[in-house]
């Protein structure tokens, strides 16, 4: 610190600097200016003069000191590595079932479960064309289908992430099972990974099922409900992943996503409760480009934003509260469906960005993810590839090795200012939902999503196999798309239908008729009757279907 | 950039049928057809394929194109009949997306007319809309001509 500082008032430096300056201008012939994903100019060299060396405290530090810009966590992956989460959803509960099983042996510590696309319309199997049935995500339409997609996986001891949008109909479904099984809600862990409606509703357009009053007072009673009962569970995890994924830049989708945070923190707050209590069930989830640097930066901007807006904005005492923790998925957008096997080189890099970033969790995407589900074998290449990185590159060695790097501190702090910025006008907007609700967003990620094709089309961002080294030969193109066996989804469908002329109709009915009263009544949390329906042999299509009735259908906003 | 020709200009339906959401193509290919002088209607994601033919016949389009990225493509030929059904059978029909290698004979033979995957550029997608609507164009001008000799 003090010897950079030494340093750069010394004569010798300016010399050489300049020497530099002179030998690269004459060399390089015509330099281009080149611009980061986020739009901000990148220098060919950064040098101790490009960022105030003052402030290390204030804007570095150490790691699990606020503002956490190193890390959350005083020994990060030294102590813990992340946790290797993969997301997994295809086909019936039972194929389910043998996949979960398959990556755990393969090495996985934590699981995930994505619903079939049908679930994400908020509708149960038999309402849709049964082709189309658990091509992207499991069926689960009921706390049994749960209990057969979590057969023999131990409850309570790993940790279970649900891609659950509002109303949550996954950890219902899952809290019945632990109920079944003896395992206390308190022994509970995951996240309900969808749980950013705001999110849906500006980029994701697979998931929006209830209207944006009606999620964004189901998403509180949530927080409340599992705050109270299921404490060791995050009900609220704040996805930057869709907008990204979108098209929103690096520096857009950290701004907004923390703007999101601070909506569902202040709705939280709004409704009386303490927002330390709150804020340490806080989770983030996030895309990881391969834009590498640009990415670590983010993350770490992102750290140190978040930590200042919880303590100082929003008013949070315990240091707990100020975390950023965060679930890096490696992005699908970048890989290709040409010479796919390049992929595995994708995805390795986007994997180290998110790892030498200080991620707590990760999904390492196969390498057909831009074609298909994956298979047994992609999805075990996608495990093995995290098993490689932590176990053989000495990737956790060394906390935040990329800190004190004249770059990525420059870019840090540079990509910080542009998010603050955003985040100001979205403040100035009335904050995110009155931005999202009024089209703000949306219409920034079309015209990055535009931008950022418009580059790919006239070669100034390169893809490999798309606009340059494209090759003939594809033969892996032609291998059989594995899709879920008709007969089985039939059967499965058939076995539902069943079951729902068998179960108390009596029952459902009164579940029902009480999630609707709850529904109507401002003051009753209306996610307890949503669990109550579920153990009563409710439908996840049933639930969503009585709470748009209440509540309000979800119409996503779309801007071209 | 290849401008439509048709005069009026051609219309174009950017839809996605079944359950997937994934909307940054279709809405980047409909920004480019719009670009290039064409009149595109563009829905939201999840529309049924009753409510894309009632659309297609309400609005006159002469080209429809799906965007199918999580095997929604699989009831496209459903699409092709229900066209078919109601007297559209001659519109053109683009399917765009993610549609793995050995499903696609399946689409070309219910009668799409072209798949655009990843990679495809803007001048092939443009060129390929135009000359389709173009064709469409003429078959529906020559059953009005007939109509009202």
């Amino acid at each position: 610190m003090t010897k950079e500082a030494v340093q750069l008032s010394l004569p010798e430096f300016e010399q050489a600097h300049g020497r530099w300056r002179a030998d690269y201008g004459r060399q390089i012939g015509s330099d281009r200016v080149i611009r980061n994903r986020s739009g901000i100019e990148i220098a060919p060299l950064y040098t101790p003069r490009d960022r105030n060396g003052n402030g290390f405290l204030e804007k570095v530090g150490f790691p699990g000191q606020y503002p956490f810009t190193r890390g959350i966590y005083p020994t990060m992956h030294r102590g813990r590595t992340w946790t290797q989460r993969q997301l997994i959803g295809l086909g019936t509960p039972q194929d389910y079932n043998k996949r979960v099983r398959l990556v755990l042996d393969a090495g996985g510590t934590a699981i995930s479960l994505l619903p079939c696309n049908s679930g994400f319309r908020g509708v149960d199997c038999d309402e849709v064309d049964p082709v189309l049935l658990g091509t992207c995500g499991t069926v689960v339409n009921t706390a049994d289908h749960m209990d057969e997609a979590l057969d023999s996986v131990p409850l309570g001891r790993i940790s279970t992430a649900m891609n659950d949008p509002s109303p949550f109909t996954l950890l219902a479904f899952l809290l019945v099972v632990a109920k079944r099984r003896g395992v206390p809600w308190t022994a509970i862990t995951g996240t309900s990974n969808q749980s950013d409606y705001l999110s849906h509703f500006i980029a994701n357009h697979m998931f929006y099922r209830l209207s944006l009053p009606g999620a964004r007072r189901v998403l509180v009673d949530h927080v409340e409900f599992c705050r109270k009962h299921v404490p060791n569970w995050n009900p609220v995890s704040v996805v930057g992943q869709h907008m990204q994924q979108a098209g929103a830049t690096p520096v857009e989708t950290m701004a907004f996503t923390l703007s999101t945070a601070l909506q569902y923190a202040q709705d939280c707050i709004d409704r009386g409760m303490d927002i330390d209590v709150v804020l340490q069930r806080f989770t983030f989830f996030f895309d990881i480009s391969i834009s590498f640097f640009e990415e670590v930066a983010k993350f770490r901007a992102g750290r140190r934003i978040w930590a200042r807006l919880a303590r100082e904005r929003l008013g949070a005492k315990d240091s707990r509260s100020w975390r950023f923790k965060f679930h890096g998925q490696t992005s699908g957008v970048d890989l290709t469906e040409q010479q796919p096997l390049n992929n595995i080189a994708r995805v390795t890099v986007q994997a180290i960005a998110g790892i030498v970033s200080g991620l707590q969790s990760l999904h390492t995407d196969a390498y057909d993810e831009a074609i298909t589900t994956p298979t047994e074998e992609t999805a075990r290449i996608a495990v093995a590839t995290q098993n490689i990185l932590r176990e053989e590159a000495h990737l956790c060695d060394v906390i935040d090795p990329l800190g004190g790097s004249y770059y990525v501190e420059t870019l840090t702090d540079q990509m910080e200012y542009e998010m603050e910025a955003l985040i100001a006008k979205i403040d100035e907007a009335g904050g995110m939902y009155k931005a999202a609700e009024a089209g703000l967003i949306q219409s920034m990620i079309g015209q990055s999503a535009l931008a950022f094709q418009e580059k790919v089309d006239n070669g100034e961002e390169k893809i490999v196999g798309v606009n340059c080294y494209q090759s003939q030969e594809e033969a892996h193109r032609a291998r059989a798309t594995e899709r879920p066996d008709l007969d089985r989804m039939m059967a499965h469908v058939a076995r539902f239908k069943a079951y729902k002329e068998e179960r108390s109709q009596a029952d459902v009915r009164r579940a029902l008729d009480a999630l609707a009263r709850a529904a109507n009544d401002a003051h009753e949390n209306v996610y307890a009757p949503v669990v109550e329906a579920a153990e009563a042999g409710v439908t996840h299509g049933e639930i969503v279907s009585c709470l748009r009735a209440e509540l309000g259908f979800g119409h996503p906003l779309v801007a071209v | 950039m290849t401008a439509s020709r048709l005069s009026p200009p051609a219309r174009v339906l950017i839809t996605k049928i079944g359950l997937d959401g994934h909307d940054r193509g279709s809405r980047i290919v409909a920004a480019y057809l719009r670009d290039a002088g064409m009149e595109v209607i563009y829905t939201p994601p999840w529309q049924s394929i009753a409510a894309v033919v009632k659309l297609a016949m309400e609005e006159d389009v002469d080209v429809i194109g799906v965007s199918s990225l999580a095997t929604d493509h699989l009831i496209v030929p459903k699409l092709m009949e229900a066209l078919r059904d109601a007297g559209l059978g001659h519109l053109g029909v683009v399917v765009g997306g993610i549609i793995p290698e050995d499903e696609r004979p399946a689409l070309l033979q219910a009668g799409v007319s072209a798949i655009h995957g990843p990679g495809s550029s803007r001048e092939q997608i443009v060129e390929h809309v135009a000359a389709l609507a173009a064709a469409v164009r003429e078959i529906k001008n020559a059953e009005l001509r007939e109509i009202v000799p």
